[in-house]
């Protein structure tokens, strides 16, 4: 059975755990609220609020990879176009679910869509977040799923890809560079505050879903050893090179004009990335894992055209990239708006320091879980794979 | 020597103030401009404020809607202590309301800035908006939580926004963002502030700037004050008298 081949018994076996972990966290979720989480009054934010950054993005960045190949006719990474689609499906929703379980009053959640707010980013997020999925589901129904009976029809399926893709294209742009502006508008939080988040969204989103591609197809793709899966791999690395070039530039661009100019309030948060207690979020995995490993890998000529090191460079810049939104969300939150508003009133929940705790971790690795999980079903589902595509003209 | 108001001798602050909150009712709600007044030299940081609040709004561990934050400024044997009592702003462009994705919070026509926890879903963007860290999530927790009985002082109803509400399993406001609202209902109810009338120093002053004849109006024409992050453009409503 393709499954069996594809998922070792491995495979499931994380899987199983992990959902297992992620029934115990949602279970404690629903019984305690939010007693068990760790975030605070300062810290607002945490692991849940990272966790469905990094899905979203890599959501929107897969995407992007389907929309170079129906919208813009890029044919060498038609191959990877269907697992590109089914990727962004299920990374959208499972990110959502983090956000979900991070509200307050979860079951509040429908007054985003009968109350929303105009000017909040948050609101147009979430109506963002809704359209794609819808323009998605289309965009799948009609790849997978629709017969077409004649050629008349194909053609004007491939038409209505094409402009759902377009509009696909835009929305993801939009809600990336939303997400971006939904820290860059916080003028109360100097770290966040600036015009650069947006577009560092937008870039990182594409790096992570092309390197999230890079890796599913180097190890799952039935096609491996084959010339075309070689060619589709180094052209993914090629572009992974490019983009990951891109994010050592803005990262440079954002770090140093901080400490330039030296503005306490923007340098703190910066310190504490690089030299406080977490500095290997930084050091090993956003520069080890997220620029210097790929780029090596990458670069170097005896591993740049090798499928294996280029799915684990590509590996290795899903997990930086999540170490970087954990460090875009904690670590701006750690400086009180008030010098000595945290020994005020002492309490465990107004301080600078934040372990995610177990609650926390238990439904973000069961949200990973999840998204495994209907991987595998989806993966097995629907023809993802080339061979089984249809046929497609080369126009 | 700070400038002492002019009361006449039979008159205490608090009285006035009193008078001119019942003026100031007299009003459209839109006519009245709130403001707290806070004499920096007369607060000695005995925390009568925080406390009083926590009795008047039952908040539980974490939720402080005023607090007074103390700092030692120098190196010893220079050394002096600075006390800033912190209340909500009641930023007249609040940067909290307009982030709130489903309009929970928002400025109320007599320029407070209040929060509807029937509506509010907890997500806390506005906490990361606020600049000056008056915004708290009511997380659920109890003061006597580890002991045989929640006590009867965390589970009494609070009257805030003139709603009676309890905090009892996830119910609102458990699981909302909360703050300081200038106690708009002890106002509506002809009521000062409950930390105004409990401030043992004497610092913190209440009323309406919209009327000449208040206290408040008085002691901000006659005294140098400030706002904190003026820079900001947020507005504040809470005056510092230095
Ligand atoms: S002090 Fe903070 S919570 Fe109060 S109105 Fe201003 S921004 Fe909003
Ligand atoms: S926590 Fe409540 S009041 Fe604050 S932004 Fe979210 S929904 Fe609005």
């Amino acid at each position: 059975m393709k499954t069996g081949k594809n998922f070792p018994v491995l495979y499931w076996v994380v899987v199983a755990v992990t959902l297992a972990l992620g029934a115990v966290g949602f279970y404690w979720r629903l019984s305690a609220g939010h007693r068990m989480a760790n975030y605070g009054e300062l810290i607002v934010w945490g692991l849940w609020v990272a966790t469905y950054i990094f899905f979203v993005g890599i959501s929107a960045g897969s995407f992007v990879i389907a929309a170079l190949v129906y919208v813009f006719d890029i044919e060498r990474f038609r191959p990877i176009a269907p697992l590109a689609l089914l990727v962004s499906l299920i990374t959208l929703p499972v990110g959502l679910l983090n956000i979900w379980v991070d509200l307050g009053h979860m079951e509040r959640f429908y007054e985003l869509y009968v109350r929303p707010s105009l000017v909040s980013i948050m609101s147009v997020e979430v109506w963002l977040y809704t359209a794609f999925l819808i323009v998605l589901v289309a965009i799948i129904w009609l790849e997978f799923f629709r017969k077409a009976a004649s050629e008349e029809e194909q053609r004007s399926g491939r038409l209505a890809v094409r402009v759902l893709s377009a509009i696909g294209l835009v929305l993801v742009i939009l809600f990336e560079g939303a997400g971006g502006a939904l820290y860059g508008v916080a003028a109360a939080r100097p770290a966040w505050h600036g015009g650069l988040f947006p577009l560092l969204f937008i870039l990182s989103a594409m790096v992570v879903g092309t390197a999230l591609l890079a890796g599913i197809y180097a190890f799952f793709s039935s096609e491996r050893g084959t010339e075309r899966h070689r060619q589709v791999m180094v052209d993914l690395g090629k572009l992974m090179l490019g983009l990951v070039v891109m994010e050592v530039l803005f990262t440079f661009s954002e770090y140093s004009i901080a400490f330039y100019g030296s503005v306490p309030s923007e340098i703190e948060p910066l310190k504490v990335i690089l030299t406080g207690p977490f500095w290997y979020v930084f050091w090993i995995g956003q520069v080890g894992l997220g620029m210097v490993l790929p780029i090596v890998l990458l670069v170097w000529s005896r591993t740049r055209e090798e499928p294996l090191w280029i799915g684990v460079a590509g590996l290795g810049v899903v997990i930086a990239t999540f170490a970087m939104r954990l460090n875009i969300v904690i670590p701006a939150l750690a400086l009180p708006e008030l010098e000595g508003l945290i020994n005020a009133t002492p309490s465990p929940r107004i301080t600078t320091s934040y372990v995610p705790s177990s609650m926390e971790w238990f439904v973000a690795i069961g949200t990973v879980g999840l998204a495994l999980a209907l991987f595998a079903i989806g993966y097995s589902l629907l023809p993802v794979e080339p061979q089984q595509e249809k046929e497609v003209s080369h126009g | 020597m700070p400038y002492v108001p002019v009361v006449s001798e039979m008159e205490n602050a608090l009285v006035r103030m009193q008078e001119d909150l019942k003026r100031a009712l007299e009003k459209l709600p839109s006519e009245r401009r709130w403001v707290m007044v806070i004499d920096l030299t007369k607060c000695v940081a005995c925390d009568a404020c925080t406390v009083s609040c926590k009795a008047e709004k039952k908040t539980p561990p974490g939720v402080n809607y005023t607090v007074v934050i103390k700092e030692e400024v120098g190196t010893y044997p220079n050394v002096r202590e600075v006390y800033l009592p912190r209340p909500c702003m009641q930023c007249d462009n609040p940067p909290c309301v307009d982030v709130c994705p489903v309009n929970a919070t928002w400025k109320n026509e007599e320029g407070i800035v209040v929060i509807d926890y029937d509506v509010c879903i907890g997500c806390r963007y506005c906490m990361t908006a606020c600049p000056y860290g008056a915004r708290s999530f009511d997380f659920g927790e109890w003061y006597t939580e580890e002991t045989p009985m929640i006590a009867p002082y965390e589970t009494a109803p609070t009257f805030e926004y003139g709603e009676e509400r309890v905090r009892r399993n996830r119910r609102s406001p458990i699981g909302n963002v909360r703050k300081c609202n200038f106690c708009i209902e002890r106002l509506h109810e002809g009521l000062l502030p409950a930390c105004i009338n409990d401030c043992l120093g004497r610092a913190r002053y209440f009323g309406d700037l919209n009327d000449p004849d208040s206290l408040v109006s008085e002691l901000l024409r006659e005294r140098y004050s400030f706002r904190l992050k003026e820079d900001l453009g947020t507005e504040p409503k809470v005056f510092y008298l230095s």
